[in-house]
């Protein structure tokens, strides 16, 4: 066992106040370490971790890698668009082939909600959540939290708002699971049919005036809207969308209050976020990348080392 | 375990009670059976000497079961199942009567693909009726050959897996199968209201971050085709029902008077969208397990007579198959060996009793396919169901037969079991004879 | 059980040793500024400080000063760590060509050194390193020789030295411990 309470890192929703927090203190303990001119520690020299991308996600890859790499551990990566996954193996046949290469630790992103856990049951290596599809995303929301807290001290009563589309968002249920297990307030805003069913029974407040909820929050985490559901009956327009939920600067003008924006990424610059916001004062999208990288290092480092405390 | 066994000769099904669910009738005795064929039923002790025994005290001597709705996957996925191995699922589950749905590769949708299904199942010990399509391919454009189908041996019409679209083509197939006297048998669900919903949509759904198939794309369907069948005065069977509001949908055109039977699957009555909390692919199904509120319902709507009947949706799928993530993964479990034990322990449980749960599977959906209504005939060929009402046992892979494993309820308890099934000379059980 | 068997050192003691060792840094290091003194957490920090400001004291110049946590560094975390408590290192400088006073408390096996050792290269190359300690119980398992003791002490290996200080442990003192049967 390493020392959170669970062997694998799958989702925010059953982890526990504690995990949370000592991620998040080891996280900040990384930060000074990339801020070394050599910004690379050796506490996982010779661990293997493979990253599986079945998905595209260029960030999430990127900022696992430089975590893993930072950590001295040896990577392989595998990304479905180099593998033999197109011509009908499955799942299971390529991790278990992986598998077979002694990997300590398994990075995983699938489009498909649950697969995570599958992989649970396939692998006896430490396996890590990089998205499974709308269910979590647990590591961008330790990033999202960790920024959070860079920026107050604490979560514990932030008032944070999720802004756009909730349904289809890869990282919307893991901050919220995440953000309410460690006391901060959270209200989700966004066009009422990508706002899913039942949602408010997880504890968060639902609007859908992003003015009141600009005067409300402490956060606004702006999600991205894909273009690819404009015009399709589900968003009207770019017009519409950013005259009702856009963050745009003549809005952000208006109400003349402290405000911190957060972005996951990519951003849609002239449609969700106005570029003069995104990298105007009051945002700290460049720190959360730089916090996901410490954030990913916390999580490894603290899931891969095992053992009993020995007097030193 | 159980396992075929030849029944010639002589065989005494020793004082058991003996129900006959056409008549709702018990009666205490033995039935004698000789090469497969009833030769007595009643009370006298005289056991000819030369006979096996099987001792049926406080057990329950019934019809053997029909299923309306399995999926044998011949032709095409004979990998999955085929009506051999589906056989001896269904005999291992009490059944003797089974329609096979057309959805196979490819579908039966001719005269030519029931009769390669009725000659196929001829050397079988259970009885195959075939399902026809109602169009050309499943594709829900053209109507198939309904009556040549009829005429081969297809004793209903579905494009089961995939709804018919368009209403006119329905109305077209309802007025059309009344010159054969046959019931049309719609999939009914919106397929642009499900979109790509995989599970139910709730806050159970949206917790797993899974595209949910909310419960209104089948009720309107239900709606949209019972009125078709109201306007056309049309037979109509609604298979599959899973949530309350169709059973509300329904309840409304039967107060009317409309033709329409429904069936409910064992697996809706006993589970929930609950099970899919790990994301067990074994619990896909289409449609989807719903909320314990439209569970409860059905198991209402069974009682009152709003469903009709009890139908597997056996649906088998290879383990392969089943390891794809949830997105991939197929939908359908299998259902013909549980589909007593949970439909029993479900429904008795709620008020219901031994004798409702068999007439579900009997009388009910022979009705719907005017099958004759004759029990324990003398000189006809034994169809029989011994079934112990009391027995709990823990359903797991052994109790299996059928080509694929791919059920949610192993480790699940039951209580009520199928002992012995006798189709003809073929008996199928674990051998209690002295 | 860990049991107290005797004090080593008390606080009185303590301070003098602190200021000899002070002296002696100074005695070989001419040119202090470019000097650093960096502590390794968690004891040492406190030493280090101690020494700082005696050599300030004494010298009257401003000393480079930081301080470690070599627990990313460490060659046994695989077996030696239950669940870390780690803060973060301050090396708030370059040490590209500074003569670094590596300080600790205890010197033993020689594996924190290593580590720590490792460590400073990521902040720069520093022109030389020495090593400072408290007190040198033995037992040396890497080539590792401090260059400063404040008093060495042979010690078994069932037997243990804890270095308390007040910022911490609310007394200046050397312990020696023995584990009892049951460990």
């Amino acid at each position: 066992m390493g020392s959170l309470s669970r062997k694998h890192f799958l989702g925010l929703k059953e982890t526990p106040a504690d995990d949370i927090k000592k991620i998040i203190d080891t996280g900040f303990m990384f930060r000074e370490v990339l801020d070394r001119p050599v910004k690379k520690v050796p506490s996982l020299t010779g661990m293997n971790i493979v990253n599986l991308f079945f998905e595209n996600s260029t960030r999430t890859r990127m900022s696992f890698e430089l975590a893993e790499k930072r950590l001295s551990a040896d990577v392989i990566n595998f990304s479905a668009s180099s593998s033999s996954l197109k011509k009908g193996e499955t799942l299971k046949d390529t991790v278990q082939n992986i598998h077979a290469m002694k990997m300590d630790a398994v990075v995983m992103r699938h489009s498909a909600p649950g697969s995570i856990l599958q992989l649970t049951k396939f692998v006896d290596a430490i396996v890590i959540n990089a998205g499974d599809g709308t269910h979590e995303h647990p590591t961008q929301a330790m990033l999202d939290m960790m920024s959070i807290h860079e920026k107050f001290g604490k979560l514990k009563g932030i008032k944070v708002a999720i802004v756009g589309d909730i349904c289809h968002s890869r990282v919307a249920l893991s901050n919220i699971y995440g953000l309410i297990t460690m006391g901060a307030e959270v209200t989700l805003c966004g066009p009422p049919h990508l706002l899913p069913v039942g949602i408010e029974e997880l504890g968060v407040n639902i609007s859908y005036n992003i003015d009141e909820v600009i005067e409300w929050a402490d956060v606004l985490n702006i999600l991205r809207i894909q273009r690819e559901r404009m015009g399709i009956g589900i968003i009207p327009s770019v017009r519409e969308y950013r005259s009702s939920f856009g963050i745009t600067q003549e809005r952000i003008n208006q109400h003349q209050k402290e405000i911190v924006i957060m972005h996951p990424g990519p951003m849609n610059r002239g449609v969700e976020i106005d570029s003069t916001i995104a990298d105007g004062e009051q945002a700290i999208i460049l720190d959360q990348v730089l916090n996901g990288v410490a954030v990913r290092m916390s999580i490894l480092y603290l899931l891969l080392s095992q053992g009993e405390e020995k007097e030193a | 375990m159980k396992k075929e066994f030849q029944m010639n000769g002589k065989w005494l099904l020793a004082n058991g009670n003996i129900y006959n669910p056409f008549l709702d009738e018990t009666q205490q005795g033995s039935i004698l059976l000789e090469d497969g064929i009833v030769k007595y039923l009643g009370k006298d002790n005289n056991i000819p000497k030369d006979a096996n025994v099987i001792d049926c005290d406080s057990k329950m001597i019934t019809v053997g079961f029909m299923d309306l709705h399995a999926h044998f996957r011949e032709p095409g996925r004979e990998d999955k199942e085929t009506l051999e191995t589906g056989s001896l699922a269904a005999l291992a589950g009490g059944f003797t009567k089974v329609c096979v749905m057309p959805n196979t590769n490819p579908p039966l949708d001719s005269p030519e693909s029931i009769r390669f299904i009725v000659e196929k199942a001829s050397n079988l010990p259970i009885d195959i009726y075939p399902i026809g399509a109602i169009t050309n391919g499943q594709k829900g454009q053209n109507l198939s050959e309904i009556s040549e189908m009829i005429n081969a041996g297809a004793v209903a019409i579905s494009d089961d897996g995939v709804p018919v679209k368009n209403g006119q083509i329905l109305r077209y197939a309802l007025e059309y199968s009344k010159m054969c006297g046959i019931t049309v048998i719609n999939h009914s669900e919106d397929e642009d209201i499900r979109a790509d919903g995989v599970m139910n949509e709730s806050s159970m759904s949206t917790n797993l971050g899974l595209p949910g198939n909310p419960d209104y794309a089948e009720s309107v369907m239900i709606f949209r085709d019972l009125s078709i069948a109201e306007f056309v005065d049309g037979k109509i069977h609604i298979p599959h029902v899973s949530t309350a509001k169709s059973v509300e949908v329904i309840k409304y055109f039967k107060d009317k008077g409309v033709n329409v039977t429904a069936e409910v699957s064992p697996h809706h009555l006993g589970l929930t969208e609950n099970r899919l909390s790990e994301f067990d692919t074994n619990a896909k199904v289409a449609p989807p397990l719903r909320s314990e509120k439209d569970r409860l319902a059905l198991i209402q709507g069974l009682k009152d007579g709003i469903i009709d009947c009890v139908a597997t949706d056996h649906a088998p799928h290879t383990i392969e198959e089943k390891e794809a993530d949830f997105i991939q993964a197929p939908f359908g479990m299998i259902g013909l060996e549980s589909a007593f034990g949970i439909t029993h322990t479900v429904m008795t449980n709620n008020g219901a009793s031994t004798e409702d749960v068999v007439r579900w599977l009997t009388d009910a959906p022979m009705k719907i396919m005017n099958f004759k209504l004759k029990a324990f005939e003398t000189g006809k060929k034994a169809d029989i169901t011994i079934i112990d009402p009391q027995e709990k046992w823990i359903f797991s892979k052994e109790h299996v037969h059928s080509r694929s494993k791919n059920s949610p309820m192993y480790n699940m308890e039951f209580t009520g079991r199928v002992i012995t099934t006798i189709s003809g000379n073929i008996g199928f059980g674990e051998i209690i004879s002295s | 059980m860990k049991l107290i068997k005797s004090k080593l050192m008390e606080e009185s003691h303590m301070k003098r040793t602190l200021i000899r060792l002070s002296h002696e840094i100074i005695e070989n290091n001419p040119d202090l500024e470019n000097v650093a003194l960096i502590g390794i957490r968690t004891r040492g920090e406190f030493l280090a400080k101690r020494i700082r400001s005696l050599i300030e004291d004494i010298s009257k110049e401003k000393m480079k000063y930081g301080t470690l946590d070599v627990t990313f560094y460490r060659d046994d975390f695989k077996t030696n760590l239950g669940s870390p408590q780690v803060q973060s290192s301050e090396v708030l400088f370059s040490l590209d060509d500074i003569n670094v006073i590596l300080i600790d408390d205890v010197l033993y096996t020689g594996r924190t050194i290593r580590a720590a050792m490792d460590e400073l290269f990521s902040f720069g190359r520093p022109a030389s390193i020495q090593l400072c300690v408290l007190v040198d119980r033995g037992h040396r398992e890497l080539p590792v020789k401090a260059d400063f003791i404040g008093k060495n002490y042979p010690t078994s290996l069932r037997e243990h030295i804890h270095v308390h200080v007040n910022e911490v442990d609310n007394e200046d003192a050397v312990l020696l411990m023995e584990y009892g049967e049951d460990e």
